[in-house]
């Protein structure tokens, strides 16, 4: 059953971009490693972290593609669930100071212990365990996701209504993390990190690894997805995106089916997060800012929403672009930001992919195969399809 | 419960408004197993309305409605009335316009609906034998590749009815089902259901007389919410009131 599914999963255009992200897994450490600094294709340190923090972020657009490119929910609070999995990994990070904290307290983190606490919070037990933090960053996003998704999709929350209260579930988690007495660091988060399985994070060596571990996760991350989207509820997923309502009367639980979605979509998330915040050295509750969120629906759709590659390609390439503005025209970032995103819904509703798509499908096999809906198209059908209630209470017309 | 027995559907004093608008107003509508029946009215007679309340897509404000002479279809919902067998069929053709014809067909075939079965769904021989049959049936295997986004009106019509036959229904609902097709293609379809209606039963909504004369099958007018005649179609077209009220002079 599951080599079956695992097969399906494995098209050719799966095949390449797992195979993409795994050679890049080996390449970009051997580049650092292996060339010595100053030579041509030599890798600088600074940059394999750069990289890894794209290539984390290329995770988190491909997690909110899975439920928004495919299953059609928007969700603007992704990024909540990115940060619960870097804010799990980070409790692992800060138990692994011990003595070598400004206060050399041996159990309880320096802003603990600034903050004149005695014992450490129940939940901080166990995660000097790496183990049991791991754990915790695909539980705890996913177990949100699940009680979050299932009381909005049993409620029949859709569309913009759905966004606006994913919206505000990061923004409550960004208020709550912000105070001292929530135990996780408040406004200055969690950072000073100092060893990872016992190897120190500042290290080249575990830079390369971490790095290494990114690229393969999100090689991971593209064989779940791909197998999900080819599966039989893959075409569910994309059924309820275009025609909720029908999906049902054919007899799908809907509900379920974005649920699933929605958690899967929340662990790769909280995975993503916590590869992250190694690779950065900090974790503050800034990371549930709404805006972050948004930044990540922005990736997606210049990336293209409902392939699998469109959205890796979106969240590496605008952040790029991030990394360039913040430096040349800090001011400008956000400008350039909001344009981009104007222009890819007008202009590229499939992304750049979809242009791509355009440009090389087009000449390869013309007229061939005629080009499916694009998402947008199909959302007329959902919202043409329900005027039969309204016909039947119109009064009947005057004779 | 008696009246109920041996029926396929059984609504009895079923009513239902909207922001004191009745649009179902003490409705009563039997079907028997393996029959037709056609239900013709007006705009806003309610008809509808009626299928929205079997699919569980509307809660009546009173009444029963009883599904194969034991169910009662009031407290289930959509999905949960859908998989009991009762398949439905609407007025604006629905089908899923970003899968092909062969994908619209497999998701509704009648399988387990739970996400982990359709996560590790394989098609079996069994299973590409019907689809391929119903495509036949349907007339639409040479377009089974096909994006259903780019049938036309009537095909989308006919794959939407292959869907119904997939999902294997005791009781088909159809929502004019006829609506934009040809004349050729409406004689097809009324055979097509004649046939269906040999092994199940089937209720039609349907404004073209000449089709609900095809079918052959007993008619019921209903005018606002209500039924208003009842009988074969030469009898409901003779009755003076739904002369007035529907047909026109």
């Amino acid at each position: 059953m599951l080599t079956q599914a695992l097969f399906r999963a494995l098209d050719k255009k799966a095949v390449w971009v797992i195979g993409i992200f795994l050679a890049v897994a080996v390449l970009v450490p051997m580049a650092n490693l292996l060339i010595p600094p100053g030579q041509f294709g030599h890798v600088p340190t600074y940059l394999v972290s750069l990289l890894g923090k794209y290539l984390s972020y290329a995770i988190l657009a491909l997690a909110l593609d899975l439920v928004w490119g495919y299953c059609g929910i928007l969700s603007l609070g992704h990024s909540a669930f990115f940060a619960l999995g870097g804010y799990a990994m980070g409790m692992y990070l800060m138990r692994q100071i011990g003595t070598r904290g400004v206060y050399g307290n041996p159990t309880l983190p320096d802003f603990m212990v600034f903050l004149n606490w005695k014992e450490l919070p129940w939940y901080w037990m166990g995660f000097d365990n790496f183990w049991f933090a791991m754990a915790m960053v695909v539980l705890v996003p996913g177990l949100l996701a699940f009680i979050f998704g299932f009381f909005a999709f049993r409620s029949r929350v859709t569309g913009v209504y759905l966004s606006i209260i994913t919206q505000a579930m990061t923004f409550a988690l960004l208020l709550a993390f912000f105070r001292n007495d929530m135990g996780f660091g408040g406004n200055n988060g969690l950072t000073d990190f100092k060893d990872i399985l016992g190897a120190p994070v500042q290290a080249q060596s575990t830079r390369v690894i971490l790095f290494a571990a990114t690229a393969i996760a999100l090689a991971l991350s593209v064989l779940v997805c791909s197998m999900i989207v080819n599966s039989k509820l893959g075409k569910v997923m994309v059924a309820v995106r275009d025609a909720e309502s029908r999906t049902r009367f054919i007899g799908y639980r809907v509900e379920y089916v974005k649920l699933f979605a929605f958690t899967v979509s929340a662990i790769m998330a909280g995975i993503a997060g916590a590869l992250y915040v190694p690779q950065v050295g900090i974790i503050n509750p800034g990371e549930f800012e709404p805006g972050n969120s948004i930044e990540v629906v922005i990736w997606t759709a210049v990336g293209g929403r409902g392939t699998l590659i469109g959205p890796i390609i979106g969240a590496i390439v605008v952040n790029l672009g991030k990394s360039w503005f913040t430096s040349a025209l800090p001011e400008f970032w956000l400008f350039a930001l909001g344009a981009l995103f104007i222009f890819v819904t007008l202009f590229l509703p499939k992304g750049i992919v979809g242009l791509w798509k355009q440009i090389f499908g087009a000449r390869r096999k013309k007229a061939e195969e005629p080009a499916a809906p694009t998402p947008a198209q199909s959302a007329d059908i959902e919202r043409g399809e329900d005027p039969s209630t309204f016909d039947s209470v119109q009064p009947r017309p005057a004779e | 419960m008696s009246k109920a027995q041996d029926t396929m559907l059984y609504l009895n004093g079923v009513s239902v408004a909207f922001d004191g608008f009745r649009a179902i107003n003490n409705l009563s509508i039997i079907v028997r197993p393996t029959e037709m029946l056609a239900i013709i009215g007006p705009n806003g007679a309610g008809k509808t309305t009626m299928m929205d309340i079997i699919t569980g897509k509307t809660r009546p404000d009173a009444g029963d409605v009883m599904f194969d002479g034991r169910t009662d279809l009031t407290k289930l919902d959509e999905a949960a009335i859908a998989n009991l067998g009762i398949g439905r069929k609407f007025q604006k053709p629905t089908v899923f316009e970003s899968h092909t014809v062969w994908d619209n067909l497999e998701m509704a075939l009648k399988k387990p609906r739970g996400i982990f079965a359709a996560l590790f769904y394989t098609p079996s021989d069994e299973d590409v034998a019907r689809i391929t049959e119903i495509l036949e049936t349907v007339r639409l295997l040479h377009r089974k590749d096909e994006y259903a986004a780019n049938l036309s009106h009537g095909q989308k019509q006919w794959l939407e009815i292959g869907m119904l036959l997939a999902q294997d229904p005791k009781l088909l609902l159809v929502d004019e089902p006829v609506a934009g097709m040809t004349d050729s293609e409406t004689e097809e379809t009324a055979k097509l259901l004649r046939e269906i209606a040999k092994t199940r039963s089937v209720v039609v909504v349907e404004h073209d007389m000449s089709f609900v004369r095809e079918l052959g099958s007993r008619v019921v007018c209903l005018a606002e919410g209500a039924v208003l005649a009842e009988g074969s179609l030469d009898q409901v077209s003779a009755n003076p009131v739904v002369i007035e009220r529907y047909l026109g002079r």
